[in-house]
This record gives structure tokens, sequence and C-alpha cells, in this order.
């Protein structure tokens, strides 16, 4: 069977800056597959290209047997692609409530929605409790719960995370990896891009290493763990 | 003494609910582009002489509607001509492109009209006299702040209720984001403008029953007081510019009332100064941020 995402020497330019040389990875359907990285490796890139918010320069991403490059972004979550981008980014002139309806944009099943509306309040009790709120009112934690629902609304059948765990406490970060963790055993597929490469590379299935726009090393996230370069380079002394 | 200044009052309503008709326009296009858009009393003034012309050629209560078509299908062409392709150009670019749109049109209707005042169609029931107490005025002075509050509540309604009115707010603080739920910006966009020019084109009609000839650039001094409205008001709150505009509205005729015809206008401009100096946010304006 073939991955659900196919990422073939995929090139982005920023002007005269080559921040993609030619990357190739895949995705496999229910698998969290990661991408760790220093700052400015190219990561956010990745995302955003398949995300179609920027333009590649050439290469192939291929989601469920179609070619997404020529799709703009709206058209990319239509396919079932959602995103918690970079820094949260929520709506702070909406409501938490109004935030979560506009993840489900593009659905018609009003009951249902609803209905979906109330599993993220189960699961994240804070923002039921803060549902008629302004999202710009609440905690950076709190707002990255809303980014992590708001996503989940689209009932997305791949779901890209760019650095969830960013500026979090290290308990709100070992909840959003829970949370990442059940988010698969309900059979989401998960692209997740994370400074956090250890605890990252714990739940993964499948990890690549982007260096400065290449894909140096890839395997599972047991294999990079145990590797002694990426244990140098990325695990630093959180590394056990 | 209320005798002498109340009809004074009842104009400044009246002119006031005109210019919030406008000042929306203004307001809501920087509410989501951050734009300023020049053109926006120009296309005021052409509908003024869309009406002029289609008036002529077919009976008013097919002219009313035809005209209104026109003016928003207008402030759609212009921006989506104008401005969309700019759309990831520097403010300043588009800001440009929008002083030359309202230059284009200008000069447009010089072209057309030859430069001379032409007479508004008196359309019925608002054009017919009434006296109420000290004031004897046309109806259309009533039927002007009547039909503001109702047309902003509307819209006000729309964009704090509605899914597109959640879209649009969305957008106003977010292109990219607003894109990766699914939103199609342009359209959003587009919708502002519609809504906006379908507003002028209204206030249009009350304007001119009251001042009964159109010039190519007599939408300029009403257009510049609606947009020092939406300033004074906070430019991108839709309230703010209502408000502003009914202030400004009633002050410069309460001074025509005290006998300083000549330095009504002139009051406008040190009133916007003076806002800015104390609270340069104006009345409600919340402070922005540059959007990403
Ligand atoms: N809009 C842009 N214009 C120009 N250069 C950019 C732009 N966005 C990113 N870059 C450059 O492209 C490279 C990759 O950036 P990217 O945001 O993908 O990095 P990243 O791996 O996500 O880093 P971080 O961990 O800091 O988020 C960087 O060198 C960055 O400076
Ligand atoms: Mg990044």
């Amino acid at each position: 069977m073939s991955s659900m995402l196919i990422v073939k020497d995929l090139k982005v330019n920023y002007g005269g800056i080559e921040a993609l040389k030619g990357i190739s990875f895949e995705v496999e359907q229910g698998q969290i597959v990661t991408l760790i990285g220093a700052n400015g490796a190219g990561k956010s890139t990745t995302l955003r290209a398949i995300s179609g918010l920027v333009k590649t320069a050439s290469g192939a991403i291929n989601f469920m047997g179609r070619d997404i490059i020529p799709f703009n972004a709206q058209q990319v979550v239509a396919e079932g692609i959602a995103m918690v981008p970079e820094g949260r980014r929520v709506f702070e002139n909406l409501t938490v409530k109004e935030n979560l309806k506009i993840g489900a944009y593009l659905r018609k099943d009003r009951e249902e929605i609803e209905a979906g509306i109330e599993d993220i309040y189960q699961r994240f009790p804070r923002l039921k409790e803060r549902e008629w709120q302004l999202a710009g009112t609440l905690s950076g934690g709190e707002q990255q719960m809303l980014a992590v629902g708001r996503a989940m609304m689209a009932r997305p059948k791949l779901l890209m995370m760019d650095e969830p765990s960013l500026g979090l406490a290290p308990l709100v970060v070992k909840d959003i990896f829970a949370i990442i963790r059940e988010l698969k055993s309900e059979g989401i597929t998960i692209l997740l891009i994370e400074q956090n490469a250890n605890a990252a590379l714990r739940c993964a299935d499948m990890a690549y290493v982007l260096e400065t726009g290449n894909i140096t090393m890839s395997g599972t996230g047991q294999a990079l763990l145990a590797d002694q370069r990426v244990r140098d380079a990325y695990l630093g002394s959180t590394a056990r | 003494m209320f005798d002498k200044i109340f009809p004074y009052l009842l104009a400044g309503v009246s002119v006031g609910g005109q210019y919030a008709l406008i000042a929306v326009g203004y307001t809501m296009v920087y509410g989501i582009l951050r734009l300023i858009n020049f053109a926006h009393g120009d296309i005021f003034t052409a509908a003024g002489f869309f009406m002029v012309y289609i008036s002529a050629t077919m009976p008013l209560y097919l002219a009313i509607p035809l005209v209104t078509v026109l003016t928003v299908a207008l402030g759609f062409t212009v921006e989506r001509v104008a401005y969309k392709p700019l759309r990831t150009a520097p403010r300043m670019s588009i800001m440009i492109s929008a002083i030359g749109v309202s230059y284009l049109l200008q000069n447009l209707m010089w072209y057309i009209t030859g430069g001379l005042a032409k007479q508004y169609p008196v359309l019925p029931w608002i054009s017919d006299s009434i006296t109420l107490g000290s004031a004897s005025t046309k109806v259309v002075t009533i039927v002007t702040p009547i039909l503001t509050i109702v047309l902003v509540t509307a819209l006000v309604m729309l964009i704090q209720r509605t899914k597109i009115g959640m879209a649009m707010r969305a957008v106003s603080k977010d292109f990219e984001t607003a894109e990766l739920m699914g939103i199609k910006i342009n359209s959003v966009i587009s919708t502002t403008f519609i809504i906006g020019s379908f507003l002028a084109a209204v206030g249009s009609m009350l304007y001119f029953t009251n001042y009964t000839t159109v010039t190519p650039t007599i939408g300029a001094m009403p257009g510049l007081k609606a947009f020092v409205a939406a300033v004074f008001g906070g430019i991108g709150s839709i309230p703010g510019a209502v408000v502003g505009a009914f202030i400004i509205g009633i002050a410069e005729n309460l001074i025509r009332a005290m006998g300083y015809t000549t330095f009504s206008d002139a009051f406008t401009f040190a009133l916007l100064i003076l806002i800015l100096l104390v609270k340069p946010t104006g009345l409600f304006g919340e402070k922005t941020s540059e959007k990403v």
C-alpha cells in the first residue's frame, strides 16, 4: 500500500534563499511522523509548502493519490489536511467557541459540528469554561489547546502540527503529547514538528532529521533516539 | 431658542446619517485590508450619476435597484482590478493604486458629463416636504437616520451572528490562518466591498435628494467628512464610524446655527486633529497591530 503523503525532491526558495533543497519523505496512514531540526532548518517551510501557503520551486507533493502542488491553502484543507500553525495563531478577536466553529468552516454537517465542539470541550475542559471569552484573553497554553482543537474541528485525515509545545510549561507539554498519542489511537495521521526532539521521537513511528534544507537522517523514532549523532545534536542533556 | 436650533439639529442628524452610510464603507475596508479606499467617495458620486442617467430612460422603481446593482458592481470591480493584484505588495503600493482609481473615476465622470452639473431626479415620497415643529424640511431628513440605524444594525448582526460575518472577522485579523481554515479570502474581501458600495449607493440617494445636483467632484467633501468620521470613531470600528458621523453632522450644523457657516468645514477637521491628539486611536478604536 502506498503512503498517505509522499513528498518527493521538494524545493522551496524565498527570493534568493534556498530554504528546502530537495527533500523527500513519506507519511504512512495512521502513523505519527516527526521532522526534527535546528532553527531555520526548513521545518515550517515544509509544512507551509504542503498546506499551500508557499509556492514550491520544484518537486512533488502527493496526498492520497492526488498531486496537491497546484492547490491553494483553501483547497488543501478541503482535501483533508489541517494545520496547527507555528505560534498558535488563534483568532484573538473571536470567542473560544467561534475559533472552534471556524475550524469546521468547510463542513456542512451542523449537528455533528456541535457534537465535535462538545468533544473538544471534553478533551480540554479549560476551553469549555472559557467558551465565551475572546481567544486573545487566553493564556499561551490555553491558546495552544484551542489551536489544536480548532484544527481537529476540520476532521482532518492528516493533522500537521508546527511546534505545538513551544513555550509551554512542562506539565502542559505532557498534556499536548498525551493528546497527540490519543489522536493517533483514533486513527488520525500526524505530521509533527518539534523542538522538543526527545518527546517527539518517543511518540513517532517515523522520524526525519532536517539540516539546512536537506534531510540528513531518517528512521523509526526509537532508532533515532538511540543514534549517537542525534543524541549529540538534538537531545543534549535531556537524553537519558 | 430651541425653535431656532431644532431645524439645524434635524439637518445635522440627517446629514450625519448620510456620512455614516459612506463611513461604514471606509471603515470596513480598512478593517479587512488596512487600506484607505480613496476611491470610495468617487463611487458615491458615480452612484449619483448612475441615477441621473438611468432615471432618464426608465421609471424610478426600476432605476433605484439598477443603480444599486451598478454601484455595487463598480465597487467590486475596483477591488478586483486595482487592489486584488496588489494583495502581497507593500501597503503603500495599494494606497497609491487607490488614489489612482479615485482620479480615474473623477476624470471619467468629467469626460462623460462634460463637467456640467446634472439635475438629480426627484425621488417620490422622500422628496416631499413636511413640517415638524419649527422645522420645515423634506421627508428624507427623517428617513435618513432611521434607515441608517436599521441598515447598520443589520450589518452588525451579520458580522456578529453569521458564518460569513465570522469569516470577515477572522480575515480582518489574519489572512493566512483564515486560509488554513478553508476560508476564501478573496470572496470575503469582495463581500466587504459589496456591502460598502451598497451602503454608499443608499447614502447617495438620500444625499442627492437633499442637494439635488451631481458634479464629478461633489463626492469629495461628504467622502472626506465620512472618512474623518471613520477615523474619529476609530477606524475599523463600525459603531465608531456611525457615532463619529452623527457627531460631525450634528456639530457642523450647530455651528451653522450659530452663524459661522463659513467655518463649519474647518471645524470638522479641527475636531479631527483634536481627537487624534488626545486619543490617536479614535473614540472606539483599539490598538491595531500591523497585520502579518
Ligand atoms: N518569508 C520568508 N522570507 C525569506 N526567508 C524565509 C521566510 N521564511 C523562512 N525563511 C528562511 O527559510 C529558512 C527556513 O525557515 P523555517 O521557518 O522553515 O525554519 P524552521 O525549521 O521552521 O525553524 P524554527 O525552528 O526556528 O521554527 C530560514 O533560513 C528562514 O530564514
Ligand atoms: Mg518553524
